[in-house]
């Protein structure tokens, strides 16, 4: 079910040093579809978006962006269906050794198709969206958690993506800089971006997307709605949406064990 | 040690030998390939090269003199400390400047790129760049690696002079004049030898910007990740530079017929 407007991953297998990260993994993200990705601390969350960006190499199984199947390719062979996607991860990845305007502006120098002009035109105007031109000249580790993130979103939108990712975007954050991002995630999504994000934050999550999928065990438990999963009867999903003393030996468990299968029986 | 075990090492030692030869050879391949960054370039020949100026000027001085010092102790006997420029000179210009000053820059130089680009990786910053499109061994490895090549030759140059320099200052105590200092030069020195004087500290730029580069890009954990590869980069860099020394001395003696 390829479709040049899509973005999906087939029967994949990822591990690390043993564990399984993800098995038999299905996913798709279909344009328009605002999705988030839930799971404990070390479910995978983070590596489904890495795997769908080609930043990491799966053991087995396929990832396409679009009609294009990326496993396996070089970097430079796909770059252009990459383009279409943007990415804002967990600590905003800033470049330390440039000013925010820097930042913003970083894919627009890469590809030198835009005049200096053109491209202070579009960091200003991308800032201006995300509430920071006032930090435009200054560098990443003056700014404080909340204004990483929000240059780290003008950055991702500085080439006009149609998909964009979100790495545990108000993690860290105070209540009023939870409040701006997912302002943010919804403007954007206003604007025709498609987002997927992975958090644990279920705030966050209820309040930016339709679509929800959860994992557990390298696999995936449950797809559905919000409605669907809140009256969702797994017992993971539960445990999930509302913890209980269980759960303090839950995330051990879940996230370290070798053999997944094992925790059954303990 | 089981069959096993030595397996795994043997594994890991021709994975991690295949990773670094690649990272050399797609570095050389994209050299001269567009886009070109000039000032990345400009700022690593500065940032890694100049300097490095007072460190390598300070070895050369103070190797000069303990070397000069040794020689006329040993000269002095036979009458001919007359000598000791000319010794001095071969010794530093063909096998001491060069892995002296290289050594200095790897310990320097080495560790500072493998922690940069060790703390790039593990804040996500390499995986970002590459998102935007960016060429990581073009961005981040070729022009710390044309700023070595280039700037080690120039350090391990005024490395010599200087240590040319510290001798005499040794030998001034010896009444020996500065005319007879240098007039002893062309006497052990041959063209080959400053040939040789200058290729070393290139081969040495390689080793040390492609060790510093491939540890740092393969950093993994957090800041105590990034601090055992800028170990592991300084120690691997030093014994690869007396290695490679030892080979080249063999080439370069074979030409010498």
């Amino acid at each position: 079910m390829t479709s040049s407007d899509s973005i999906h991953i087939e029967r994949l297998c990822y591990s690390i040093g043993g564990r399984k990260i993800l098995q038999d993994f299905d996913f798709h993200l279909e344009r328009g579809v605002n999705r988030t990705i839930l799971g404990v601390s070390g479910a995978g969350k983070t590596t489904i978006l890495k795997l769908l960006l080609g930043l990491l190499e799966p053991d087995s199984g396929k990832v396409f962006i679009g009609n294009l199947c990326i496993t396996g390719l070089p970097e430079s062979q796909f770059m252009q269906q990459r383009k279409r996607i943007a990415i804002v991860f967990q600590g905003g990845a800033l470049f330390d050794s440039m000013t925010v305007g820097e930042n913003v502006g970083y894919r627009l120098f890469e590809e030198g198709r835009l005049s200096q002009t053109e491209i202070a035109t579009i960091v200003l105007e991308k800032l201006g969206f995300v509430g920071v031109e006032a930090a435009l000249n200054l560098y990443p580790a003056e700014l404080s958690g909340g204004m990483k993130k929000r240059v780290a979103i003008a950055r991702a939108l500085a080439a006009d993506p149609d998909y964009i990712f979100f790495d545990e975007p108000t993690t860290g954050l105070d209540p009023i800089g939870v409040h701006n991002i997912c302002n943010l995630i919804q403007r954007l999504q206003a604007e025709g971006k498609t987002t997927l994000m992975v958090t644990h934050d279920l705030a966050t999550a209820f309040s930016t997307s339709q679509q929800f999928t959860f994992l557990h065990k390298a696999r995936i438990l449950f797809e559905g709605s919000e409605e669907e999963m809140k009256a969702s009867s797994i017992p993971e999903v539960c445990e999930f949406l509302e913890p209980t003393d269980r759960s303090l030996f839950y995330d051990v468990h879940t996230t370290y064990d070798k053999q997944p299968e094992q925790v059954e029986s303990i | 040690m089981t069959v096993a075990a030595v397996d795994k090492i043997l594994l890991i030692f021709f994975h991690w030998l295949q990773g670094y030869f690649t990272l050399a050879g797609r570095a050389f391949a994209r050299i001269f390939r567009r886009p070109f960054y000039y000032r990345e370039c400009a700022i690593q020949f500065d940032k890694l090269g100049f300097s490095s100026l007072f460190i390598c000027t300070l070895t050369g001085l103070f190797s000069g003199m303990v070397m000069a010092l040794q020689s006329l102790i040993q000269l002095k006997p036979f009458a001919a400390t007359s000598y000791v420029g000319g010794m001095v000179a071969v010794t530093m210009i063909k096998e001491l400047g060069p892995v002296l000053a290289a050594l200095m820059v790897a310990g320097r130089v080495g560790s500072a790129i493998t922690a940069e680009l060790g703390t790039m990786v593990v804040t996500e910053q390499v995986d970002a760049m590459r998102v935007e499109g960016t060429d990581i061994i073009k961005r981040l490895v070729v022009p710390r690696l044309i700023a070595m090549v280039m700037a080690l030759p120039l350090l391990t140059i005024v490395t010599d002079l200087v240590s040319v320099f510290g001798g005499y200052v040794m030998a001034s105590g010896y009444n020996i004049n500065p005319v007879m200092y240098i007039s002893g030069l062309p006497q052990f020195m041959l063209f080959q030898d400053l040939i040789e004087g200058v290729v070393k500290p290139s081969v040495f730029g390689v080793i040390i910007a492609i060790t510093a580069c491939y540890v740092g890009l393969n950093t993994k954990g957090g800041a105590a990740g990034v601090g055992a590869a800028a170990k592991q980069a300084v120690v691997l860099s030093s014994v690869l530079i007396l290695v490679c020394d030892f080979f080249m001395a063999k080439i370069f003696l074979v030409f010498r017929g």
